[in-house]
């Protein structure tokens, strides 16, 4: 299945802003990031299509992923 | 009181009032600073400072910021610049809470740091500084860490709070107090090229999603630190946020955040 990854902020340093990717049937979004090596606790915003995710959240067809970093300083 | 108004009205100068004239109103009427701008504000005069706010704030919007209270969490980056702005923009009532002293290493961006007052307590430097800028502004500085346990002191009897703390532990102990307490809270955070700005009022946990997952303290400024021109553009957007609020004009940030990414000059906003 195809989906849309879009990387925010710092997440896009050595990879990429928004890419597609082929990823098997059922991929959860725990599963992108780790195929983007990108550690769960660097992903504190996750949207699936404009609507709050997690890691354990199923992936479908045509689905965009949007992922943020923490941003905490003052 | 009637003599004061009195006294005003006959040196009004096109519904203004100059610095001197409130000056010597202070020492003939024997009043505070703030009480006569309230006075000047009240008689529908604006005093001269505020002119070139006048054709976006009426004199009545000009009143209601001088009798907010607003409570700024941190007194850093984003907190000197949140401060300042208030101040300027005729928020009469700043509080701001902060436990640290200035250190070399703010110097890159925080405005109230210079070399001559490394070592002293930002928030003691803060209200030296307002009262520079602008005396009729009553500013309350708490040189103490805001925590769950001690913060609703700070907080309870303002009309907004300003989040500028450096600590996610701390801003979800804020937002939880915040809650508590039934005051809106304007969240901002910055990191690198990046900063982030939303507006949360009780019952909508916006920040304890933002944050639901992370457990460290620090997000990407523990790698990528903080940049002198990020820092005010975010302050200053939190500033927009509160005088809104405060006025109960336009649309905020309420269910939504705003990350600012000024690398690639891309701004996106999410709602939640």
């Amino acid at each position: 299945m195809k989906v849309t990854v879009k990387l925010f902020a710092s997440l896009r340093k050595d990879r990429f802003a928004v890419d597609d990717f082929d990823y098997q049937e059922g991929a959860k979004v725990g599963h992108i990031l780790a195929s983007l090596n990108i550690p769960e606790e660097a992903a504190a915003i996750i949207f699936i299509n404009g609507r709050h995710g997690e890691p354990d959240s199923p992936l479908k067809d045509g689905d965009l992923l949007a992922i943020f970093p923490p941003v905490g300083g003052g | 009181m009637e003599s004061l108004n009195k006294y005003l009205l006959a040196r009004a100068e096109n519904g203004l009032i100059n610095l001197s004239v409130q000056m010597r109103a202070v020492q003939n009427f024997g009043f505070p600073f703030s009480a006569i701008e309230d006075a000047i504000l009240e008689l529908d005069l604006l005093p001269a400072r505020y002119q070139r706010n006048q054709r976006s704030l009426s004199c009545g919007q000009q009143l209601s910021l001088f009798r907010s209270k607003v409570a700024v969490i941190g007194c850093g980056g984003l907190g000197g610049y949140i401060v300042e702005e208030l101040a300027r923009v005729g928020v009469g009532n700043i509080t701001v809470v902060d436990p640290d002293t200035f250190e070399e290493h703010n110097l890159n961006r925080q405005l109230f740091s210079k070399l001559d007052n490394l070592g002293q307590p930002k928030v003691a430097v803060a209200a030296d500084r307002i009262l520079e800028i602008n005396p009729a502004v009553t500013i309350v500085p708490v040189h103490d860490a805001f925590t769950g346990r001690n913060g609703s002191a700070f907080i309870e009897k303002v009309d907004v709070v300003a989040d500028a703390l450096d600590s996610i532990h701390r801003r979800l102990e804020l937002a939880e107090v915040c809650e508590k307490c039934g005051i809106p809270l304007v969240h901002g955070s910055v990191g690198g090229w990046y900063g982030q700005v939303t507006t949360q009022f009780p019952g909508e946990y916006t920040l304890q999603k933002i944050y639901s997952r992370h457990d460290d303290e620090r997000g990407i400024e523990k790698d990528l630190g903080n940049l002198s021109f990020v820092v005010p553009i975010i302050a200053s957007i939190e500033v927009a946020e509160i005088v809104k609020i405060l006025l109960g004009e336009g649309s905020t940030l309420r269910g939504k955040m705003l990350s600012l990414n000024f690398l690639d000059v891309e701004f996106t906003e999410i709602t939640f």
